[in-house]
């Protein structure tokens, strides 16, 4: 049992290293916890958005006059109701605000409508009349670079060539594979949600759930025709994200109905809606051929990466530099030639989701070192190990490791952990759970391990920045910091930064809003803990230097002698000491901008510092297949991962667990079936989540801390790595079990029932 | 829209006697779902969960008469499942805690999907329901009652007051297959129910036709070659045959959740193993 599992309960004043208490945890458990969904204002109305059944259409008409009519509906916008910027994107404007003549997805929001009641607005929805001329669904990405363009920006959004090493010489030995993804969803439990409200100076407060609310702001600003100044958003409470809310939502369609009706609006996603207004994990495939010495020494690797970027551009083109940079896996590999591209189809828009574009490719690479392994008779682990990239290796875009990589250590570690799980002892425990499918006798075991690595923070030359203040007045800090909470725990963690620095106890947290402070940058790439965590300690470092100046200077001390200690300032060369209450009856305060190293773009051969930082992560899995039925039952997971330096064991262990079954879901469950474009499964009841018996305990083999030079406090962000080598360790655990040459994630029954045809292709 | 809580099944017809049209409201686990995606508009709603003589249930004969808003969670109650486990493993199946607490066997009947959970065992039972209006009680079989995908022979003003079930001397399996460990709609399902006084090995499949059914072939078979008394002894071929009879008696169909090849296949699987089973264990 690793020492997470048996933390002490935390106090209130735990700084850096102890597991201090989230100060939003116990409301939540409560009930109490204001969730987007649960706002509420006297005066407020309830807005709707009328989406497009189809997922490719000419809008021939759009009638909304009966709408209009409709008893207590106030407006019904299209785009001719449009005076801003049309467009909006994270990273390129190219998704309509509302569509205008055509619509390019299934669920594209076409019109929106304000009422007074939900009833009212639906009711208004309905009454609206589209007239739609079809065409023909752009829906397999293999075709996209060659069918006609289906928007004025045309159907590539990204291509990238990697070339690293000049030989093309054949290996010895070498494997070759083609790999699939399917699309998964981030599946927050809070749906979009959020609340318009109309300001006096012509301005509007917007209240959503958010991962970054600068970047909102600026776009919504844009689609308004405002100044950023006029346009004020604050983080309502955040029901998970994943990604899911990097991209605008709904935040555009409240403010042009609030500013419209002079009223405050409301409006809220169904589940249904919510999987068709937000983006998804970006389905791919995925050729490789490895080549390697007799000895295992991988001498090239040659890959190609097509991911379907869905019908607009969102952050696209970011995951796809992910993909490629990181297809290699955490190895050294000296030649290397890889082609990745990422396309506009007719499907769900893509974007962001936990692991961005390095899940995909570790499925692939993790499935491809397994081949390699059998084809040498060689251990999985030790080739592994034997290839692991060090510090002070290059990875395949020729940027040199300057930080950590205990790469070898995660691997080995992980596979070193002893097992706990004996046979399934009762029926619940077996594949097929609750169902009584199966007995013993038909059950087989597969154990595998696979290792990922990804960038920390964001690459390739973005000016990445959080800025936070910090204000100390009668021994209370409070910090102000506009990074999203969406559950990850950085709550927490700027209290304890604030404590360790200061030696405060009481440690407030300003609402995040863009009218208080500037951006902290994105709640994503695991960057807030680094980023947002780096500004609040330089904050609170400016103030310690502040206070402990003033200190000297009243008292006619030397400042180098004072040091902060149990809750007071004392000199450490005379009799003087202070109470820190007594010493901030004056306000001391400071506002700092952290930004990590600069980073560079990829060249023409994909070669460049572009990345700040890594991660790696290994996972072994244990699973029970019923091959007879195609069903699986992952019995345990094992995982270490390279930390840099634990910050908060509790908030690492949910990280760590949380991940875990996310990568569970995409390697045996989840997954958004899209047929011609179509969403099938837009509904907890067919999206599969993992539940409590498809989810064993996650083991921790170990937490490798190894402090992370320029890292604050020597920590590296956890958030995204548990999602994703879980999800390769399951599916080598399930062809381990079955000796299948299972491809494709999700694995579905018949994927094992039926190996020799595509029954569901 | 207005809500009646009605107290007894006597209130309950008379309501819906004059609100014909009014949305009947049990567990609501079906019906929510319905509501909240909007394919459901409510305007009257009679409630019946607050009717205490729909919860119980008796003994009659050699028959349980089970109160249509017996819970799936009361279904697995060592009292009642010890006459019936195959329905008591079905009820378990259904959902999660809180939906077998909420979730009645009556609304589940009344939903007749081609997957209900418990309609493959009471299928397999011969199950008999009680339906009673304002005007007129009547008994209808189980496949009476369920007349086509999501369709059901109540008539305007009737609800269903109670379902009978015979008890059967003999061990009983129901296994269902599902892509995820618990919470998740059948994609094949099978009932096997031994009935020693009579000789007789029942069969109910569900979701591989539009309404869950009999494999009477497999059963006279089976039946036939079943060894009663040591309840053993069954030669591969005589199960390879059965299994096989069983999935040849389904038309299941292609949907998100599965294709028909697989389910045809599974149900076989699951045919083999029931019997298996049932063979393994001793006479009780």
């Amino acid at each position: 049992m690793s020492r997470l599992q048996t933390v002490d309960t935390a106090t209130k004043g735990s700084r850096i290293g102890e597991s201090a208490i989230r100060p939003d945890g116990v409301p939540k458990v409560k009930g109490e916890f204001v969730f987007s969904n649960d706002l509420r204002h006297p005066d407020m109305i309830w807005g709707g958005t009328l989406r497009s059944p189809h997922p490719s259409a000419r809008i021939v008409s759009i009638n909304t006059t009966p709408a209009l009519k409709m008893t207590g509906v106030y407006a019904v916008l299209t785009s001719e109701d449009l005076d801003g910027m049309p467009l909006y994107g994270l990273e390129h404007p190219d998704q309509p605000v509302l569509a205008d003549g055509v619509v390019r997805f299934q669920g594209e929001p076409v019109a929106i409508v304000a009422a007074d009641h939900p009833d009212n607005v639906r009711l208004a929805l309905e009454a609206i009349d589209v007239e739609y001329e079809l065409i023909e669904p752009l829906s397999d990405s293999k075709l996209a670079q060659e069918n006609e363009a289906i928007h004025p920006d045309g159907n590539l959004f990204r291509e990238i060539n990697i070339n690293y090493g000049n030989s093309q010489e054949e290996g010895e030995i070498t494997v070759e594979g083609t790999y699939e993804v399917g699309m998964q969803d981030q599946a927050p439990l809070g749906t979009e949600s959020g609340m318009a409200v109309p300001s006096e100076d012509g301005g509007i407060d917007l209240f959503v759930s958010t991962q970054w609310l600068h970047a909102d702001r600026d776009q919504v600003a844009a689609c308004l025709n405002l100044p950023p100044e006029k346009v004020r958003l604050t983080l309502a409470g955040v029901g998970g994200a994943f990604g899911a809310r990097e991209d605008i939502s709904l935040h555009i369609h409240l403010c042009l109905l609030a500013m419209r009706t002079g009223k405050p609006i409301k409006m809220s996603y169904s589940r249904t809606e919510s999987f068709h207004g937000h983006v998804h994990r970006h389905p791919a495939q995925m050729w490789y051929r490895h080549h390697a010495k007799s000895d295992g020494t991988l001498i090239r690797i040659e890959a190609r990466l097509l991911l379907d970027g869905g019908a607009y551009a969102s952050t696209s083109s970011a995951v796809l530099a992910n993909a490629t940079c990181f297809a290699a896996g955490p190895y050294r590999v000296p030649n290397v030639e890889i082609y990745g591209a990422v396309v506009r189809t007719n499907n769900p828009p893509c974007g962001a989701m936990r692991g961005f574009g390095c899940v995909q490719v570790c499925f692939a690479h993790e499935a491809q070192m397994d081949k390699l392994a059998v084809e040498l008779g060689m251990d999985p682990v030790e080739l592994r190990v034997k290839n692991a990239l060090e510090p002070g290796d290059q990875i395949i875009t020729g940027q040199t490791i300057t930080g950590t990589a205990p790469v070898a250590e995660v691997i080995e570690t992980c596979a070193q952990h002893s097992s706990s799980v004996g046979p399934a002892s009762q029926q619940m425990e077996l594949p097929g759970g609750a169902g009584r499918t199966a007995d013993p006798k038909h059950i087989v075991r597969g154990e595998a391990i696979a290792v990922g690595f990804k960038n920390l923070m964001f690459s390739e030359g973005f000016d990445d920045f959080s800025t936070a203040s910090c204000q100390l007045l009668d021994g209370v800090a409070t910090i102000t910091s506009a990074c999203a909470e969406v559950g990850q725990g950085f709550v927490t963690l700027a209290q304890q930064i604030v404590r360790e620095i200061l030696g405060v106890e009481e440690v407030i947290l300003a609402p995040a809003s863009t009218a208080s402070v500037g951006s902290a940058g994105s709640t994503s790439a695991s960057r807030q803990t680094w980023m947002s965590g780096g500004a609040v300690k330089s904050a609170c470092d400016a103030v310690r230097i502040k206070l402990l100046s003033r200190i000297a200077e009243s008292h006619d001390l030397d400042v180098e002698s004072l040091v902060i200690v149990d809750g007071g300032i004392a000199s450490l060369s005379s009799e003087f000491s202070i109470s820190l209450k007594e010493a901030t009856s004056d306000l001391v305060e400071a506002e700092e901008v952290y930004r990590h190293v600069p980073t560079f773009p990829l060249d023409e051969n994909g070669q460049g510092n572009a990345h700040v930082s890594f991660v790696f992560s290994a996972h072994r899995a244990v699973v029970d297949v019923d091959q007879e039925l195609g069903l699986v039952k992952v019995v345990e997971l094992i995982t270490s991962q390279d930390v840099g330096r634990v910050l908060n064991p509790l908030q690492l262990q949910g990280q760590l667990e949380g991940g875990a079954a996310q990568g569970l879901g995409l390697a045996v469950m989840e997954e958004i079936n899209v047929v011609d474009g179509r969403i099938l499964n837009p509904s907890f009841t067919d999206y599969l989540l993992p539940t409590a018996l498809d989810m064993p305990p996650v083991e921790i083999a170990a937490l490798i801390e190894q402090p992370e030079p320029n890292a604050p406090f020597g920590a590296k962000g956890v958030g995204e790595p548990p999602a994703i080598s879980s999800t390769a360790a399951i599916a080598s655990a399930v062809r381990n079990a079955t000796g299948l040459d299972l491809h494709r994630v999700p694995i579905r029954p018949t994927d094992i029932v039926f190996p020799e045809r595509n029954d569901n292709d | 829209m207005g809500v009646i809580i009605a107290k007894s099944v006597n209130e309950a017809c008379a309501v819906l006697a004059e609100n014909p049209a009014a949305t009947v409201l049990a567990g609501g686990t079906d019906l929510m779902v319905q509501v909240n995606r909007g394919t459901h508009s409510l305007e009257t709603v009679l409630d019946l969960s607050r009717i205490p003589e729909l919860k119980k249930w008796t003994m009659e004969d050699n028959q349980i008469i089970l109160g249509a808003g017996i819970s799936y969670t009361d279904l697995t109650h060592p009292q009642l499942s010890a006459f019936f486990p195959a329905l008591a493993q079905a009820a378990r199946t259904v959902g999660s805690p809180q939906i077998r607490n909420a979730g009645t066997l009556g609304g589940n009947l009344a939903t007749a999907s081609p997957a209900g959970d418990t309609i493959p065992v009471l299928v397999a039972m011969d199950a008999s329901m009680q339906l009673k209006s304002s005007t007129e009680t009547r008994e209808v079989s189980i496949t009476e009652f369920i007349t086509g995908v999501k369709a059901n022979a109540l008539k305007p003003g009737e609800i269903i007051e109670s379902i009978k079930v015979p008890i059967f001397k003999g061990p009983q399996e129901f296994l269902k297959v599902g892509t995820r460990n618990a919470m998740v709609i059948s994609v094949v399902s099978l009932a096997l129910v031994t009935d020693y006084l009579e000789r007789k090995l029942r069969i109910g499949v569900g979701s591989v036709s539009p309404v869950p059914f009999r494999a009477t072939e497999a059963e006279e078979f089976i039946s036939d070659k079943f060894d009663w008394e040591t309840n053993r002894n069954l030669s591969e071929k005589v199960i390879n045959k059965f299994s096989e009879l069983v999935a040849n008696s389904t038309e299941p169909i292609d949907d998100h959740r599965g294709t028909a090849n697989y389910r045809k296949h599974a149900v076989k699987v699951l045919a083999k193993r029931a019997l298996e089973r049932v063979s393994a264990g001793d006479i009780k």
